[in-house]
């Protein structure tokens, strides 16, 4: 066993090795399907807006997959979820942005007037582009030494953002679709849920703010 | 004991602690994967990115005549015409299903014989037209047109067919008519997307009669020099090349001339969104989109939309004076 030099206390063997490089590994899965059928040129008709879809689409999924984790804890007291929380969030963020690479590399050909005008104009790119605005500080404050550097209460503040964008996000799904909006509508529900089980959690603790509630005597992990 | 088989160096010789921690090493190299498989087919599942079930390529269909008489006044040269492939598997055909895919894969369920077409309204005499007829009654003709739809994507599509004036003509309307109205087939077990109440089933557009009879307005019986396939709208559409697709209403059983404006599927499900005249228009944006540019089917970036789709010079005059904004 190497030994722990200085004052820095000796860490725990990490529990679950095998989870974060398999959500990695998994994460990529979207991104390498993309790729083989571009080669293989079976991405429909229309491979830019296939391509832009399911890139947009992955995001959401991970972020309200982020989302979850600590109401998955609450709920079902598991502890897992929110040791991947992080790398949840950064793949949201990630194909956030290769979404919008794509709109604007081979969608609008980096017309910046148009792209512009997209923002400014039509409210559904409207909502769309201030979720990913809001992802920005979250993946740049999503280290340790952010929570250390900001204090942990004022970082669980700025980071709760994340639901703010993840409403935006299904805004901007929702407002894209022509008529059918039945799949857009699943993920706001889902959205829903999640928001309605952290504002019930809060009253809960709200009351029990007097005796140690479960949170407090559990592993702390950032809300 | 020497057994005379040679060793392995002792370099070699894995060290005992990992040795002995072998079996956790398997077992956590089975959890990444698992776990990994798990993300990526959940991932794949909610994406739809499963590769497609094959969609088949359209099977050579007869062609309808030999010598297509063409109109090269109608053909737009400059622009290469669409994939095959693509206008046959990227289509919207909201009876089968709100996916690009879906026709294709689903519309073998549409049976187009026998066929029959009902006329009423504002005509000399109700009847009902046999599609074995009708394909007799005229000449078809090729006409390389583009199609833009609503959703800001475009083709360039070679039809056969005849111009719809010959039909109205044919039909004899009144003085009193004023529109026509088309309906395409109700039949839930036909076509599964009705099911699903999205529209207002069955489809339903119009056209105002001086549209209707105008010459580039086509009833469209193929494409390709090939019998229309199901999810193209077989066995006859209406193809009408200044207007957003959704005008081109698809396989139709009832043509009604009628006096008063016909109550139309789109325009029913969203009077803001879609208007009755639906002319292709840069300037006029949907509430959500701009109608700016498009993206042609085949190509990378956009193209400038263009005034009624680019037959301004032939169709401008049917609306002088109006105001495309308001009458949109």
């Amino acid at each position: 066993m190497p030994i722990a030099s200085g004052p820095r206390p000796k860490r725990a063997p990490t529990p679950d090795a095998w989870l974060k490089p398999g959500l990695f590994l998994g994460a990529l899965v979207p991104l390498a399907s993309i790729a083989l059928r571009a080669v293989s040129g079976s991405l429909t008709a229309n491979p830019i807006a296939e391509v832009e879809n399911e890139l947009g689409l992955a995001a959401l999924i991970f972020l309200i997959a982020s989302l979850a984790c600590t109401p998955a804890r609450r709920v079902f007291g598991w502890t897992w979820p929110p040791r991947i929380r992080r790398e949840l969030g950064l793949f949201a963020f990630a194909y956030a942005s290769l979404h919008v690479s794509v709109y604007g590399v081979l969608d609008q050909t980096l017309d910046v007037q148009a792209m512009f005008d997209d923002v400014v104009k039509r409210p559904f790119i409207t909502v769309g582009f201030g979720a990913l605005l809001l992802l920005v500080p979250l993946a740049i404050t999503s280290t340790r030494a952010s929570i250390r550097r900001l204090g942990f209460v004022r970082w669980q503040r700025l980071h709760r953002l994340a639901y703010v964008a993840g409403i935006l996000a299904v805004i901007h799904f929702i407002w894209r679709v022509k008529l059918d909006v039945s799949q857009p509508l699943t993920y706001a529900v889902a959205l829903g849920v999640l928001l309605l089980v952290r504002v019930l959690s809060w009253i809960a603790s709200d009351r029990n703010r007097s005796g140690l509630s479960r949170r407090q005597k559990g592993r702390i992990v950032p809300a | 004991m020497r057994t005379g088989i040679p060793e392995p160096p002792s370099h070699e010789i894995t060290p005992e602690p990992v040795y002995l921690r072998r079996r956790e090493f398997i077992t956590n190299t089975a959890r990444m994967l698992g776990t990994a498989v798990a993300v990526g087919a959940g991932m794949t599942w909610l994406l739809h990115a499963a590769p497609a079930p094959d969609v088949p390529d359209p099977a050579p269909l007869p062609t309808l005549v030999s010598t297509p008489v063409a109109r090269p006044t109608f053909t737009v040269p400059e622009d290469p015409q669409t994939a095959f492939q693509s206008v046959t598997t990227y289509n919207n055909f909201y009876e089968f299903g709100v996916d690009k895919d879906s026709p294709a894969r689903d519309a073998h369920s549409l049976v187009t014989r026998p066929w029959t077409i009902e006329v009423g309204g504002e005509v000399a005499q109700p009847r009902t037209i046999d599609i074995e007829d009708l394909l007799q009654w005229f000449p078809f003709e090729e006409r390389v047109y583009r199609m833009r739809c609503v959703e800001a994507w475009s083709m360039v599509i070679p039809w056969l067919g005849f111009p719809l004036a010959d039909l109205i003509t044919r039909l004899e309307p009144t003085g009193n008519a004023r529109f026509v109205e088309f309906t395409t087939l109700l039949d839930p077990e036909q076509m599964p997307g009705q099911r699903d109440r999205i529209l207002k089933w069955p489809y339903t557009e119009g056209l105002r009669l001086d549209e209707a009879m105008h010459p580039l307005t086509l009833m469209a019986v193929g494409l390709y020099g090939r019998t229309l396939p199901n999810q193209n709208g077989a066995p006859v559409r209406l193809v009408v090349p200044w207007k957003y697709g959704f005008k081109g209403v698809k396989s139709i059983v009832k043509i009604n001339l009628t006096v008063e404006q016909p109550h139309t599927s789109w325009r029913l499900a969203n009077p803001r969104e879609y208007g009755f005249y639906a002319n292709v228009n840069p300037a006029v944006d949907h509430p959500r989109w701009s109608q700016a540019t498009e993206r042609r089917i085949g190509e990378i970036g956009r193209r400038p939309t263009l005034l009624f789709n680019g037959y301004a010079e032939q169709v401008a005059d049917l609306y002088a004076g109006m105001d495309l904004r308001a009458d949109f």
